[in-house]
């Protein structure tokens, strides 16, 4: 038969690692500040019309943005069978939490606003509160834990088996790493009210924003250290055929204290990204100091692009370690579709997410401005 | 092993959460499209009342969008957290549509959603309008490419079975994007919720109507509806007609269960027009046949017999078999990858694998199963027969009804005698659950025919579920009926007050005008001028 597919199944997997990457920083920059948003929303905002003010500057945004998290799922579905399998069911009651937080956001949006009542508009603003901070705080843990190493077993007909519970996932590492994930958004979401609105809730978003911003960075460093000297990390013993089946079991795997930084002895570029994580921190902190917000949404989009890229090639090649059964881990050489499947979407992403790019930015564009207590009294749409 | 209790409650919260999904769905296809005509006229016409229209619609649209997304999140992730062996067995073709649909319809609906409850005062009326456009286009997107991995899970063409990856793999996409079953899903469906946006325009216009208010609005959503209606009715019918065709085609079981017909019957066959199925006996105590109907419906031909459900259980004997050496193949395979005579015979019969894993059911090691457990599993290929029996006549009854109902309308918006009978108006209002009924029997119908069978022929349901334990299910089952419940009462009542309330008056639209916004002419383009 003729190979129709000009690219190799290697590069093929290489290329869907970075795609899933790029989905994932999408997600972060995007969504990323509703989130941020959302948590800050009791705190930085007191009155009303405050609030008003601040769920409208991502009202006419945040859904278009939170599909980056829809396509999150579908692309690992797509691209990653055994990933979306094993770790979906295996975090099985962490995924409800985030799921009903997420629930809770599009309706807290839209129907907060449908009552004039104190009482109601104050219980979706906790909502809002939910819906914000539980999912940063829980996908940063889920991350940690992938770190660790997850307790679950493949048996030979691949069918996953988990030995986990939702309590065991809560250890300390696993908690830092959920408030690295929970501050690095509160910055961001501080970034863009500072960017976008005036007067008391930008001050008190800067003040938070600060604190937000330092402590990414300091919790950041110490998880690296941690890292370095405390965790044990997965290495493949094994010689792995790279273009080989995505069967998991066809591997031996070891454990090591450090194994996690040894990709980047053996890469030093890729320090690039804890170094950028480390350095849009601190470029947020000072944009928030000087009152420059622009400065200080650009320190905060590095810094989420920094964190996560680290996260994502301190594993490698790894998806899912398993702390159960090591030899079923996950690894970008054996956890991917077919060939055939992964040419094919890679096509299609190819032509849509340039286009969803493009009109994304357009609908920025005509979004743009200052919101205040006057553009929202214009809309009667307005949430 | 795999806990019984377990499949069923996962099965349970599956339907549950895909049923309430779609009770926002259907509307959300039907009033976009309602309000993309609506604002078209508005731009045409550059009457004011239109944009009043569109305004309220939307106000509406905004509440069961919110609803509709809220639930659908929940349906992206539960394939992997409740069907693990699914996602793994079947996510390399499964999973691209479901990521298609993301980067194509969901994008697009949700990026201009924003745009257009906030763009009104931003955007040319041309340039909101597209929006308009676009956020309709987007949701039936959406509807094309999810059925398509549903239709999939109906008819799982363009695939074959890898002994390596011990999954189904794509050998040709055309073929699933292609495929009849998904086509005639697709069409059936989405006319579906342009009958439930008709459905619910006619209902909230004639209640308008019965209280003597808003008649300016009223009376044309009733004439945009009552013709909108009236085409989609007739188009649900009609591309019915063709899923019952497919269904014949690809998925036999189905139809004779849902024509309770238990022997083949000799060509053309009757139709049951009514029948008290017998699950035990395997026959039905009572029935009544329209005669040659279902042949017509069903083949298209007067020669052609439909096969009963004995008979085909007599058939997946014979597939259980076959699936049994494909089993047995399958582990020398993949004990010694070099043996050439176990890879022929696994070729040869590994359509039938499936099968084989109806039988894990009874016992790990297939291979050594009995006939009395051969004879077991080919009954399990049989769903229930009097639920799939009423729900589909309950579909079709009210399939019928909605045509006289639209045709009854779209006469009297013809003849402009709208509004004169108000018997006629408390049946428009009392109408409007009708669609959802139908909807709902229709997707039950379809997913609960499909069992034991999670991919029809390939995959069995029990087989496919997460190794949850009961404790996460009971906890995932409580909260997510808890959540659904008090959120369906508060959309209710949201929207029973939007309702209420109804679309703003002229007067208070005026008063923003003067503030600059809404102002047709106040558009940036011509502010510029
Ligand atoms: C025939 C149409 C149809 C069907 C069968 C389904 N959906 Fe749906 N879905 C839609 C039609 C739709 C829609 C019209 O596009 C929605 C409904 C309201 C809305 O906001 O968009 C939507 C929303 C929606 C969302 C939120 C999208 C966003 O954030 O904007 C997700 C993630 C899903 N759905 C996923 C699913 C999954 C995984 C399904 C399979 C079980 C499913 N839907 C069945
Ligand atoms: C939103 C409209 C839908 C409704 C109302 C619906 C309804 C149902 C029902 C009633 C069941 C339970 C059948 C049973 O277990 O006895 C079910 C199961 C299921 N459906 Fe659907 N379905 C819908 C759409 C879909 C789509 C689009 C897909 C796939 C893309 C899908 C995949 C499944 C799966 C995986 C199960 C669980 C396993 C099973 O019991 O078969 N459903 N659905
Ligand atoms: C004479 C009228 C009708 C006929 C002959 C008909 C036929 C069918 C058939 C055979 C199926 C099952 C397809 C399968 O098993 O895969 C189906 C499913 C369905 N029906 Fe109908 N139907 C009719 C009217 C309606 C009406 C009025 C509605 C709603 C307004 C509706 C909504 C649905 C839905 C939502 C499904 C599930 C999705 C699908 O499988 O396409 N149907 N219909």
């Amino acid at each position: 038969m003729i190979d129709l597919i000009p690219l190799s199944y290697e590069i093929l997997r290489m290329i869907w690692w970075l795609l899933l990457g790029i989905i994932l920083i999408g997600f972060a920059l995007t969504d990323g500040f509703d989130l941020g948003i959302g948590t800050l929303l009791p705190f930085a905002a007191r009155t009303d019309a405050e609030r008003r003010v601040l769920i409208n500057v991502v009202g006419p945004v945040w859904e278009g943005n939170q599909v980056w998290l829809v396509l999150g799922g579908g692309a690992i579905f797509a691209a990653w069978p055994p990933l979306y399998a094993v770790s979906f069911s295996g975090f099985y009651l962490a995924m409800l939490v985030i799921l009903v937080a997420l629930i809770l956001r599009p309706v807290a949006f839209k129907f907060r606003g449908k009552i004039d009542d104190p009482r109601w508009r104050n219980l979706w603003d906790w909502a809002l509160f939910i819906g914000g901070a539980v999912p940063a705080l829980i996908l940063g843990v889920a991350v940690g834990n992938v770190l660790l190493g997850v307790p679950f077993g493949l048996d030979d007909t691949l069918r996953p088996r988990y030995e986990g519970n939702f309590f065991g996932l809560l250890t300390p590492f696993a908690l830092l790493c959920g408030l690295v994930s929970l501050s690095m958004i509160v910055a961001h979401g501080a970034a863009v009210i500072g960017l976008r609105t005036q007067g008391a809730p930008a001050e008190r978003a800067r003040r938070y924003g600060r604190i937000a911003a330092l402590t990414a960075a300091i919790l950041f460093a110490l998880g690296g250290l941690w890292v370095a000297y405390g965790l044990a990390g997965y290495t493949v013993t094994s010689v792995q055929n790279p273009a080989g089946p995505s069967n998991p079991l066809m591997k031996t795997v070891a454990r090591s204290v450090g194994a996690w930084l040894a990709g980047y002895s053996a890469r030093p570029w890729t320090m690039i990204a804890p170094i950028l994580g480390f350095a849009g921190c601190l470029l947020a902190w000072l944009g928030m100091t000087v009152k420059s917000w622009r400065t200080a949404l650009i320190g905060t989009s590095l810094a989420i692009f920094g964190i996560i890229s680290t996260a994502g090639l301190s594993l490698f090649p790894f998806l899912l370690p398993s702390s159960l059964q090591p030899n079923a881990s996950l690894t970008v050489w054996d956890a991917s579709s077919s060939r055939l499947t992964l040419w094919t979407m890679l096509l299609v992403t190819g032509i849509l997410l340039p286009i969803v790019l493009a009109y994304t930015a357009w609908v920025y564009r005509v979004m743009r401005g200052t919101v205040t207590t006057e553009t929202i009294g214009r809309n009667p749409n307005a949430y | 092993m795999i806990d019984f209790t377990v499949v069923d409650l996962s099965r349970l919260q599956f339907a549950a959460t895909a049923m309430y999904h779609f009770l926002f769905v259907p509307l959300t296809l039907g009033l976009s499209f309602l309000m993309a005509i609506m604002e078209s006229v508005y731009v045409m016409t550059g009457r004011e009342v239109w944009r009043r229209m569109t305004l309220f619609w939307g106000t509406c649209f905004g509440i069961n969008f919110a609803m509709g997304v809220a639930t659908g999140i929940v349906m992206e992730f539960q394939f992997g957290t409740n069907w693990a062996y699914y996602s793994h067995y079947v996510g390399d073709v499964f999973g691209a549509p479901l990521a298609i649909e993301g980067l194509m319809a969901f994008f697009l609906e949700a990026t201009f959603i924003g745009l257009f409850f906030f763009g009104w005062d931003r955007l040319s009326k041309v340039s909101h309008l597209a929006v308009t456009w676009l956020v309709a286009i987007g949701a039936n997107f959406s509807a094309l490419w999810i059925l398509i991995a549903n239709g999939w899970m109906q008819n799982p063409v363009g695939s074959i079975f890898n002994p390596q990856t011990m999954r189904m793999e794509v050998v040709d996409f055309t073929a699933v994007l292609f495929n009849p079953v998904a086509q005639a899903k697709f069409v059936h469906t989405v006319s579906a919720g342009y009958v439930t946006g008709a459905m619910f325009m006619m209902s909230i216009s004639a209640y308008y109507m019965l209280r003597g208010r808003h008649l300016d609005i009223a009376r044309r959503s009733m004439a945009v509806a009552a013709s909108f209606g009236l085409a989609s009715a007739l188009s649900v019918v009609v591309l019915g007609d063709e899923s019952g065709y497919v269904t014949t085609e690809h998925q036999k079981m189905k139809l004779a269960a849902m024509e309770a017909m238990w022997h083949t019957e000799p060509a053309p066959a009757g139709f049951m027009a009514f029948a008290v199925p017998n699950v035990e006996k395997r026959e039905n105590s009572f029935q009544v046949q329209i005669p040659y109907a279902l042949g017509l419906i069903a083949t298209r031909s007067l020669t052609q017999e439909v096969p009963g459900i004995l008979p085909l259980v007599d058939h997946a004997k014979t597939r259980i078999r076959n699936g049994v050496t494909a089993y047995e193949a399958l582990q020398a395979v993949r004990a010694n990858p070099q043996d050439e005579a176990a890879r022929k015979t696994f070729n040869a019969n590994w359509p039938d694998l499936g099968y084989s894993l109806l039988l894990k059911r009874y016992r790990n090691d297939v291979a050594q199963a009995t006939d009395a457990e051969i004879e077991k599993a080919a009954f399990d290929t049989v769903p229930n027969v009097p639920v799939l029996f009423w729900t589909f006549r309950l579909m079709v009854g009210i399939g019928f009804y909605l045509i006289a109902f639209f045709g009854l309308w779209f006469w009297l918006v013809s003849k402009h005698k709208l509004g004169q009978n108000r018997f006629l108006l408390w049946v428009a209002l009392f109408s409007l659950p009708l669609p959802w009924v139908a909807i709902e029997a229709g997707w039950l119908l379809a997913e609960y025919g499909r069992q034991p069978w999670i991919i029809e022929g390939v995959l069995p349901t029990f087989y496919a579920a997460s190794g949850l334990t009961l404790v996460d299910l009971a906890i995932s089952l409580g909260v997510f009926l808890a959540i659904y419940t008090i959120l369906a009462i508060i959309e209710l009542i949201l929207m029973v007050r939007v309702i209420k309330k109804g679309p703003s008056d002229r007067s208070v639209l005026e008063d923003n005008v003067a503030g600059g916004a809404y102002a047709p002419a106040a558009a940036p383009a011509n502010a510029n001028r």
